[in-house]
């Protein structure tokens, strides 16, 4: 057991869809139902931590303080975090400071969203000294744009074709098929994704995560306050990994015009994507062949090829053969994104890392019904927030 | 539209001339390159260097990967009315070691697009009001020239 664990008492989400109801509803729902799982009071959090939305006003930047006012105002002192899709675990791991340090025995972690129709957009207003404001004005960057460079990266370098392509949104969708909290709860045919409008070509509709409305709260707990309320073998956090890049960063991310240039400091052995996971698995005293389970950030069906081989579970290149031979389907070698994934979800920016740490811990418990992996000892969550942030979180049982 | 003033969409980015260049700069002291350009202060972490001079980029540079985007973007692009598709690539800069996006000039079919092509710095038009024509660094092709 490493000295960095902590407990997760207990998990909550309210299901991701299209509600267009206030954000804060969805938190209320999200944190309600992981205060039940974890059998406490609201009373009994000492610590709130908030991961923020950008979409929805000023109490979307105090996320911590706008949930802990919907509970009922009970002077828990508060934070909230904003990393743009990392958001939820950089919460997380504020929270996870407070009681490392012993600042606090109980955190409650909570993000949610409302999002709008369509491509995820810049903030508004005249801002010519934002370059998340300037990609979409001068080069007409949206996020699919970049995830088609990727993926049309794939295809010349290793031979990727649409058809792999579309093999990983036949696995997630027949993954979340009866996932309650998923958004899309239908199968998909490859012949249906690829005969999908192009978006940014090589990318289809059905190749590329929607948006959506949704909410997810974890409840943590220092591993002496777990066993004095009786808990002896709970779900602990072994490492949350919040990394920036190293320079130079020498693969073009949003929302950038260019990468580094490596023309003086040579790059660096592994990518910022690889290092998230390496400093995850260092923390965890754990590598990807001791994973029974993976939730990665499919914003799109190449991506999450990619992050097969950012976290390890093949070398270059090789990610398409593991999706072909069913290797991270459910009953496979390493299943990945046994939940359905963003393919099921669509994202909801603040909650979506938290919401990976839900189906985890589900998971880890064997409380997962129909998609249960089993006998799942370890998970991992991986993602990766706009600007710079790294996001995953190790689970153990 | 030919007495539209043509003007950059962005001041400084790039150069207007024949043969446009995009503009960054690079530390006096340990010579990286940054583009767009930064304020002040080197970003190379082992570097205390605040100097930075101007420094026109590469003309020409290897494509990287590239998109096709079918759907027209929200603000603030500017979209053509019709909108029709266009391309981005990400471009390698072999002197300045770093990849650089711009979109690809309109005359290059994408079909023919392919990672490791050759591509050249060109000025096109990003949008256009009454008045004027706002025109964008973007990547055409090299192989029919001398």
């Amino acid at each position: 057991m490493g000295d960095h664990d902590v407990a997760v008492l207990g998990v909550g989400m309210h299901p991701w869809g299209k509600w267009g109801r206030n954000f804060v509803e969805y938190g209320l729902v999200a944190a309600r139902a992981a205060l039940q799982d974890a059998g406490l009071e609201w009373r009994d959090v000492e610590f709130v931590s908030g991961a923020d939305t950008i979409r929805n006003g000023y109490p979307g930047f105090v996320a911590g303080a706008t949930f802990a006012q919907a509970l009922g105002w009970q002077g828990a002192p508060v934070a909230s975090s904003y990393a743009a899709c990392a958001s939820g675990a950089t919460a997380l791991n504020a929270a996870r400071a407070q009681i490392l340090a012993g600042l606090c025995d109980v955190a409650l972690v909570v993000g949610a969203d409302t999002t709008p129709k369509g491509f995820l957009a810049p903030t508004a207003g005249e801002r010519g000294d934002d370059p998340d404001w300037l990609r979409f004005r001068l080069l007409g960057a949206t996020n699919p744009t970049y995830f088609g460079l990727y993926a049309r990266r794939r295809m010349e370098l290793f031979g990727a074709t649409p058809a792999d392509f579309a093999k990983v949104k036949v696995k997630n969708a027949a993954h979340g098929l009866t996932n309650p909290n998923a958004r899309y709860r239908k199968a998909v045919t490859e012949d249906e994704i690829m005969a999908s409008p192009i978006v940014s070509d090589p990318l289809r509709l059905l190749d590329i995560c929607a948006t959506s409305d949704g909410a997810a709260a974890v409840v943590l707990a220092s591993l002496d306050y777990a066993r004095r309320h009786s808990l002896t073998n709970p779900i602990r956090v072994a490492a949350v990994s919040t990394v920036t890049p190293s320079y130079p960063n020498t693969v073009i991310e949003m929302p950038n015009f260019a990468t580094d240039s490596a023309a003086v400091a040579p790059a660096p052995a592994a990518t910022f994507r690889d290092s998230i996971a390496q400093q995850a698995y260092a923390e965890a005293g754990l590598g990807p062949d001791d994973l029974d389970l993976a939730e990665v950030y499919d914003l799109s069906t190449a991506l999450e090829l990619d992050w097969y081989e950012n976290i390890g579970l093949c070398g270059p290149g090789e990610a398409e053969k593991l999706v072909n031979d069913g290797a991270t389907t459910i009953g496979g070698r390493i299943p990945v994104n046994p939940s359905g994934g963003l393919a099921c979800f669509g994202e909801a920016v603040p909650a979506q890392a938290l919401a990976q740490v839900c189906e985890v811990t589900w998971q880890l418990r064997g409380e997962a019904g129909e998609r249960q992996v089993q006998d799942a000892t370890a998970g991992l969550t991986i993602n990766q927030g706009l600007f710079g942030h790294g996001s995953s979180v190790i689970l153990v049982r | 539209m030919a007495n539209k003033t043509r003007v950059p969409a962005v001041e400084g980015w790039f150069t207007l001339d024949d043969e446009p260049r995009l503009l960054g700069n690079r530390c006096r002291k340990c010579g990286s390159y940054f583009f767009p350009k930064i304020a002040s202060e080197c970003r190379n972490p082992g570097c205390d260097g605040t100097e930075l001079d101007e420094v026109p980029l590469s003309n020409r540079g290897t494509i990287w990967s590239y998109t096709t985007n079918h759907y027209a973007p929200p603000p603030p692009y500017v979209a053509a009315e019709p909108f029709a598709p266009y391309s981005v690539a990400a471009v390698e800069l072999s002197q300045e070691k770093l990849v650089v996006l711009g979109q690809v000039d309109a005359a290059i079919d994408p079909a023919t697009l392919h990672v490791g092509m050759e591509v050249e710095l060109t000025l096109g038009t990003l949008y256009e009001d009454d008045e004027q024509e706002y025109v964008v660094w973007k990547w055409k092709g090299v192989a029919n020239r001398g």
